[in-house]
This record gives structure tokens, C-alpha cells and sequence, in this order.
């Protein structure tokens, strides 16, 4: 009953919308508001209808690996502000790969550094993306 | 009329051959088959981790490019499905049903010769399709006002939201979710900022690549991670074992007409996906069979029907986009979405104001396949190679690619952080079995839908009956209606079947 929940979320969210914004720029919002919330109730309703739902088999949840992805983007974003763009790869491409279990720290940093260098040739050098190589301060 | 179809035709083969712009048609369908025969990795991740390297292009040179890509990550998907049981693109499940057994039994070689042939063979006729049908569906469209506009987009994302795999009510729910995401950032007619929620750097709208990239890359990595392990593929495969017997030709041959005729009837329906059609021919395909029982045993002609039929509808998709600016999937509104950030504006004077581009990508096409059948040859085994490369050292990399790539649209660390939002919901999402590539076709006719309708309402003093007052606006709503009251009822039968069902089981 995962669903009822995500589709709650969804309904608040365009509920909300739905008052908030004036009647000019809002109106096409509204709709569109009124229709996921539509078919938010519908699929409430299917799955009610639908009893072997909740008994499907599941995949085993993978926080590591989750935590992992999720950790790596953020210390791209930060590592990229305040550090410049190696740090920023490195950090991003060595926790990703400590996501996957059958890494090890070895083959994590091996990889770290092959990106990196792939990163200061193509990006870098190649098509020259505006990003310092690295930020003292 | 057909003199001038020629000359139009062999002025974009002018353009496409320029040496500049082959080059890049070339790198894309090289690049485009390599990212797309990894892994996990799909058509539309494929184009959207490398959508950023268009942006310093010429628009001719990026849409080439794009359109490189594109086809050869669709057959590099192929090349998974058949060697490894492994769709990285939904279309190509159909493909896996009889190609992976034909793998089993040595004949993988055959299946992806037969896939060439078909895809070669279903492109062309597509692109005649195209070539003929576009300027037509464009003489229609100058007679378009808004509230025509309006009701084929309706219909699009009608049929992009119903006739999507899995649930219907769940693909509307997406939809509108898309649609609701696109009319973020700064309202045109008024300046108001909407759902910004107090990022500045929302007012500029969400960034079409971050989206993409967040709901197909990052989500599907975090979806993948730890489940998907690469496994080599059980044969060796060489050269001469792409060769086909002259047998399987035979049985392969009419399956390739009525896929390739399969795809191009639905491609002409904006909104249908490539994965209903490929599925539609693979019934077909069974139904006339004289040996149904052969089917998911290793069938030729379960191969060579939905590949033929996956590859005249994305062909035949390009005329809706290319012509009245509406694209057919969420592959499209990527395309689409591309040509936008270039300063252009698809739609029916696409082709007379920039014919380079128009006929420059028809042209391309014919040549971008060839390139495809002449890269694969002798690059097969080297694909074989790649599906080899484990997910562990895969998606980390990727990870990275999407970090820049997402970063180098605007120079923003901003949308880096989208993308990991989008992400995370793109996985939540994945998770509860709702279909994603719905989102991005919102999301792309987001602005155009919401601009019509309102122009429209203005012309009308807010009045609605105007939808159904123009003949042509109408026929339109009336077929959306229709598809919508058709799931409807397929939706009430299947419920009181299941729910005969359970009584008879209680």
C-alpha cells in the first residue's frame, strides 16, 4: 500500500497548488492538479481492487548502495563549489563505485583515477567545460 | 511535385555528406552504439548524457548527431536483448522473448544479422514515409489555429499516457505530472514565477537534461545498483556467423514487411510508444504464424517483425515532430527538446525556414544507417567485448558522466543537484511500477499545450465549446475521448473478470 501514500503526497502537493496561485497563471496548474489527483483516486481504487498487490514479491532494498549514488552526486555538488572539478570526480566516482558491493577499495580508486583522467582530457582539455581543475580558497 | 521532392532530397544529401557534418553523423552512431550496447544503458540515457555535447555545435551538425545516436544505441540495445536476455531499452523486451534462445543455440549471429537487415530495411521505408508525408501534414498545419493545436497534443499525450506499458490511470497520473513540472520556472504571459519554491534558479524553468537525466540515469542506476550483474555472453561470436541462412531469410522476410507497415501505421499516431508497437508486432507475428509453437523458442520472425516495426515508427515519429512539433515519445521530445535549446522552433514552418535541417536529417538517416550496418560488421566482436563490462565499474562512471554532463547545460552545480532530486523520485517511482518516459513527453508539451489552450481561450472569451465547434479540433478530442473510454471499459471487464475470479477461488 506503498502507492496510497505516494499518491496521497501527490494530492496535497496539487491541492496546494490548486489555491494558491491566482487565477491568471494559475489556471492551467489547476487542471493538470485536478487530473493527477483524479487519477490519484483512481489508482487508489485499483489497487484496492487489486488484493495480490500488496503480497507481490518486493527486491531487496539496497541502502548501501542507494545512500551511495545519492552521497556521491552531493559531494560532486560541494567538492565542485569549494574544491574544483578532480576532487569533485574523484569523490563522486570513488563513493558510486563503494556502492556496489563486489568493489573493492582497490578497483574503487583504480577507477576513481581512470575517470579523472578522462575527465581532464575530454572535459577538461577537449571541450573545454568552464570548470576550474581546482579552487584554492 | 515529385521533381521537387528529389531536388529537395538530393540538396539535404548535399548537406549531409558535407564533410563536417558526416563526421559527426559518423561519431554519433559510433558513440550512440557504444554507450547503447552497454548495460543498463538505453536510448534515452544515451541521449541524454551526451546531449550536452551538442550545445557548441552547428544545429545541422547537433541533429545529425542526436539522430546518430539515437539509432545506434537502438541497435546496440538490440545487441543486449539478443546476447544477454538484457533489455536496456523496454522496446527491445519483445526482442529477448525469441532472440536470447536463438543465442542459446548459436544463432545469435543470425538474430542480429536479421535485426540489421530489418532495421535497414524498415528505415528506408520509413523515411519515404517521411520524406512524402511531411510537407503534406504541413500544408494541413498552416490551416492549424491553437485550438487544433491544442487537441492533437491532447490526443498525443492522451495516447503517450493510456497506451504506455502498465497501468493506464498510472501513465495519466504521469503525464500530468510531467505537464506539471513543464509549466514551472516564469509564466510567459504574466512573469509570475510559479513553483520555484524560492530558488532563483528555478524562474529559468527545470532543465530539460537534468530531468532526463535524473529519471533515466540516476534513477535507473539506483534501481540497478547491486541487482543487475553483467554476465559475458555464453557464445563466441565471429563474422561469419552473422551471416543468415538463406532459410531464415526466407521466414524472416514477410514478418519484416507487416512489422515495417505495423510500425509506420502507429508512428503516425502521436503519443503511442515504440514498446506498444513492438509488442503489437510480435502478436501479429505469432497469430499468423502457421507454427505458433515455435514462438519464445528461438523464432526468427519473433526477431525480425518487432525490430522492423520498432525502427519505420521511430522513422515515421520524426514527421509528427519534425512537422507539427509534437513529438511521438519521450526519445523524441528529447530530439526535440535539443533542437529547442538550439533557437529553434519545430513546428510546420520548420521545414521552409530551415530546410537545411529538414532534409539535411532525412538524408542523414539513409546515410547513418548504412554507417550502422558497415560499423557492425567488423565491430561486432568488440560489442561482445563491451557487454562484458561489469555494472560495478559501469554505473559509477556513468554517475560521473552525468555529473558533467548536466553541469557543462549551463555551467550549474544547481542543476546537478536536480538531477539527483528527479533521481531519487525517478527511483521512488520506478519502484511502484509507474512508467517514467511519460513525465518527459509532459514536460516537453507542457508550455506549448498550456500556451495553446490559453490562446485559445482568449480567442473564444473563455468559452470551451470552441474545442468542439472546429472540425478538425473536434475529430480530435472526440479520438482521445475515445481512447480514454476504451481503457475505461477494458479497465471495468478486466475488474469484473478478476473479480468473477476471486469468487470462483474463494
Amino acid at each position: 500500500m506503498v502507492v496510497i501514500g505516494v499518491v496521497a503526497m501527490i494530492m496535497a502537493r496539487s491541492y496546494k497548488i490548486g489555491t494558491a496561485s491566482a487565477m491568471g497563471p494559475g489556471f492551467f496548474p489547476l487542471m493538470v492538479g485536478a487530473v493527477i489527483a483524479l487519477a490519484g483516486v483512481a489508482i487508489i481504487a485499483q489497487a484496492r481492487f487489486e488484493p495480490d498487490a500488496a503480497s507481490r514479491e518486493q527486491p531487496k532494498a539496497e541502502w548501501r548502495g542507494w545512500a551511495c549514488i545519492v552521497c556521491s552526486l552531493i559531494a560532486f555538488i560541494v567538492l565542485g563549489q569549494y574544491a574544483g572539478l578532480l576532487p569533485a570526480t574523484f569523490a563522486a566516482v570513488f563513493i558510486s563505485a563503494l556502492g556496489d558491493r563486489s568493489n573493492s577499495w582497490r578497483s574503487a580508486l583504480l577507477l576513481s583515477l581512470a575517470i579523472c583522467l578522462v575527465a581532464v582530457v575530454v572535459f577538461w582539455w577537449l571541450l573545454q567545460v568552464q570548470f576550474p581543475l581546482f579552487v584554492w580558497n | 511535385m515529385l521533381a521537387q521532392t528529389l531536388r529537395d532530397l538530393s540538396y539535404g544529401f548535399g548537406i549531409a555528406l558535407q564533410p563536417e557534418n558526416l563526421v559527426w553523423s559518423f561519431f554519433g552512431v559510433l558513440v550512440g552504439n557504444l554507450i547503447g550496447v552497454l548495460p543498463g544503458m538505453g536510448a534515452i540515457s544515451t541521449i541524454s548524457i551526451l546531449l550536452p555535447l551538442t550545445y557548441s555545435m552547428h544545429p545541422v551538425a547537433a541533429v545529425l548527431m542526436l539522430a546518430g545516436i539515437f539509432y545506434g544505441s537502438q541497435y546496440g540495445g538490440a545487441i543486449g536483448a539478443i546476447l544477454l536476455n538484457m533489455p536496456s531499452h523496454p522496446p527491445h523486451a519483445v526482442t529477448c522473448i525469441d532472440g536470447y534462445p536463438m543465442a542459446q543455440q548459436g544463432r545469435g549471429g543470425a538474430a542480429l544479422g536479421v535485426t540489421m537487415i530489418a532495421s535497414f530495411f524498415a528505415a528506408s521505408f520509413g523515411i519515404c514515409v517521411m520524406i512524402f508525408a511531411s510537407p503534406l501534414l504541413v500544408k494541413v498545419a498552416f490551416e492549424f489555429g491553437p485550438a487544433e493545436i491544442f487537441s492533437i497534443m491532447l490526443l498525443g499525450l492522451v495516447a503517450g499516457a493510456t497506451m504506455s506499458r502498465g497501468s493506464p490511470t498510472k501513465g495519466v497520473a504521469m503525464t500530468a505530472l510531467g505537464l506539471l513540472i513543464g509549466t514551472a520556472g516564469t509564466d510567459v504571459n504574466t512573469g509570475m514565477a510559479r513553483f520555484t519554491f524560492g530558488f532563483t534558479e528555478l524562474t529559468d524553468k527545470v532543465e530539460l537534461v537534468a530531468l532526463a537525466m535524473g529519471l533515466f540515469g540516476v534513477g535507473e542506476f539506483i534501481r540497478g545498483v547491486n541487482r543487475i550483474k553483467s554476465i559475458g555472453p555464453t557464445a563466441q561470436l565471429r563474422l561469419r556467423d552473422m551471416r543468415p541462412t538463406r532459410e531464415e531469410l526466407r521466414r524472416s522476410l514477410l514478418p519484416i514487411l507487416r512489422g515495417t507497415l505495423i510500425g509506420t501505421a502507429f508512428g503516425a499516431i502521436p503519443g503511442t510508444g515504440p514498446t506498444i508497437t513492438t509488442f503489437i508486432a510480435y502478436a501479429v507475428e505469432r497469430k499468423v504464424s502457421k507454427t505458433p509453437e515455435r514462438f519464445g523458442y528461438g523464432a526468427i520472425e519473433g526477431v525480425a517483425g518487432p525490430e522492423a516495426s520498432a525502427h519505420s515508427k521511430t522513422q515515421v515519429d520524426f514527421v509528427p515532430t519534425m512537422s507539427l512539433g509534437i513529438p511521438g515519445d519521450a526519445v523524441m521530445a528529447l530530439i526535440l527538446g535539443a533542437l529547442l535549446i538550439q533557437g529553434i522552433q519545430p513546428g510546420p514552418q520548420l521545414i521552409s525556414e530551415h530546410a537545411d535541417i529538414f532534409w539535411g536529417l532525412v538524408a542523414s538517416f539513409w546515410i547513418g544507417n548504412l554507417l550502422l550496418m558497415v560499423l557492425n560488421v567488423p565491430l561486432i566482436g568488440i560489442w561482445v567485448k563491451l557487454l562484458r563490462v561489469p555494472y560495478r565499474l559501469l554505473f559509477p562512471s556513468a554517475i560521473f558522466f552525468i555529473a558533467i554532463g548536466v553541469y557543462s547545460t549551463n555551467n550549474s552545480l544547481f542543476e546537478v543537484g536536480e538531477a539527483l532530486v528527479f533521481g531519487i523520485a525517478g527511483a521512488i517511482l520506478l519502484a511502484l511500477e509507474f512508467p517514467i518516459s511519460p513525465i518527459l513527453l509532459g514536460y516537453v508539451l507542457g508550455p506549448l499545450v498550456e500556451e495553446n489552450f490559453r490562446r485559445t481561450l482568449v480567442l473564444s472569451h473563455g468559452d470551451f465549446m470552441i474545442f468542439l465547434q472546429r472540425p478538425i479540433s473536434a475529430a480530435f478530442v472526440t479520438a482521445s475521448l475515445l481512447l480514454v473510454l476504451l481503457q475505461v471499459f477494458f479497465a471495468a471487464r478486466g475488474l469484473s473478470v478478476g473479480r468473477v475470479k476471486s469468487e470462483v477461488t474463494a
